[in-house]
């Protein structure tokens, strides 16, 4: 089965390994966690991505350049917003965004 | 004319994860309802039963309001801020959590179970210090009225949160007919059956429905029983 790979960008380092805990958590779900929109391109021009999840810690400028450079890139990849911290939102974000597309 | 969305409470998601019953009005940890994500800035509200000596441990939240309201029992919360609170019945407790915060929440007896109310609100400002507020609210209560009990000012009587958000309590008795403005017109208002049953701009609901309101500029409540009643005005653009 082709799991739906997931990027999440994230300065936070302790919410950045719950999120990635509980991506990891669904059998159909992978996580590959970077801590700046640096590493975020180069690992997007690395590998292949089905979502990424911007979280707690880019200022709001680099959230939205780092959103228009993935786009620019991939103009069809889904990119969400996350926060909450916990398990609580991050299901419903990532099934949304991905039904949506 | 308003616009409504009724949540019946037995429409509700049902989380049993043995020493946690959780019934979800809207979309929350592994349920996802594309129909029931969230109510404008309102995204969730958990109606939360722990049983006695067991709890959340620790874990992150950031950039969200986070309101716990005790309605039995008692919840011993603890943060990485150093607080260390218990919420009884009556309190009402706010955590911003904005650039994050880690908390862990526990039944404090072994006993008896605890029920709360878990409501999250998305803030109207993001990576704000991280903010911890508690209130005992019963001791303001009136007969018949609705309490302020959170809102976006600093004042003394409530709570407050980051997001133009009012929130109201009261208790009433069987009868009871009175006219609730809203704060803010572009707002909705989302009203939370606590106990007994009641009519809104003539709804009928029963206890732990929640009716959501918006385009309106108040609502006109009429209970049927002795009720116990949250109103909730939150954005619904935020």
């Amino acid at each position: 089965m082709k799991k739906i790979q997931i990027l999440l960008v994230c300065c936070h380092p302790e919410i950045s390994a719950t999120i990635i805990r509980l991506i990891d958590k669904v059998e159909e779900m992978a996580g590959t966690a970077v801590s700046s929109p640096e590493e975020a391109m180069i690992s997007f021009a690395s590998r292949s991505y089905d979502l990424v999840l911007i979280g707690a810690g880019l200022a709001p400028e680099a959230e939205s350049q780092l959103e228009a450079e993935l786009k620019k890139r991939q103009p069809g990849i889904p990119v969400v917003y996350h926060f909450g911290g916990g398990s609580g939102l991050l299901y419903t974000e990532i099934r949304r965004a991905l039904n949506r597309n | 004319m308003a616009q409504t969305i009724l949540h019946k409470a037995n429409t509700r998601n049902i989380a049993d994860h043995g020493w946690l019953k959780s019934f979800q009005t809207f979309s929350f940890g592994m349920n996802y309802d594309p129909d029931r994500v969230q109510f404008g800035a309102l995204r969730v509200l958990n109606d939360d039963i722990v049983d006695g000596g067991k709890g959340f441990g620790e874990h992150p939240h950031d950039n969200m309001e986070i309101i716990s309201i005790s309605l039995e029992g008692s919840l011993q919360h603890e943060d990485s801020m150093q607080n260390v609170a218990i919420i009884e019945p009556g309190e009402i407790q706010v955590m911003s959590a904005g650039t994050g915060i880690y908390h862990q929440e526990f039944n404090k007896n072994s006993d008896q179970p605890v029920k709360f109310l878990q409501i999250w609100l998305f803030p109207n400002q993001r990576n704000v210090s991280p903010r911890y507020q508690q209130k005992r609210y019963d001791t303001l209560l009136k007969p018949n009225e609705f309490t302020q009990i959170l809102s976006p000012e600093k004042d003394a009587s409530s709570v407050w949160i980051y997001q133009d958000a009012w929130f109201n309590i009261g208790k009433f008795e069987a009868g009871v007919k009175l006219t609730h403005p809203l704060k803010n017109k572009d707002n909705g208002i989302y009203v939370f059956v606590i106990k007994g049953s009641l009519k809104i701009n003539g709804q009928e609901l029963e206890e732990r429905d929640g009716y959501g309101l918006w385009e309106t500029e108040s609502i006109e409540v009429e209970t049927l029983t002795t009720a116990e009643i949250l109103l909730m005005e939150v954005p619904m653009n935020y």
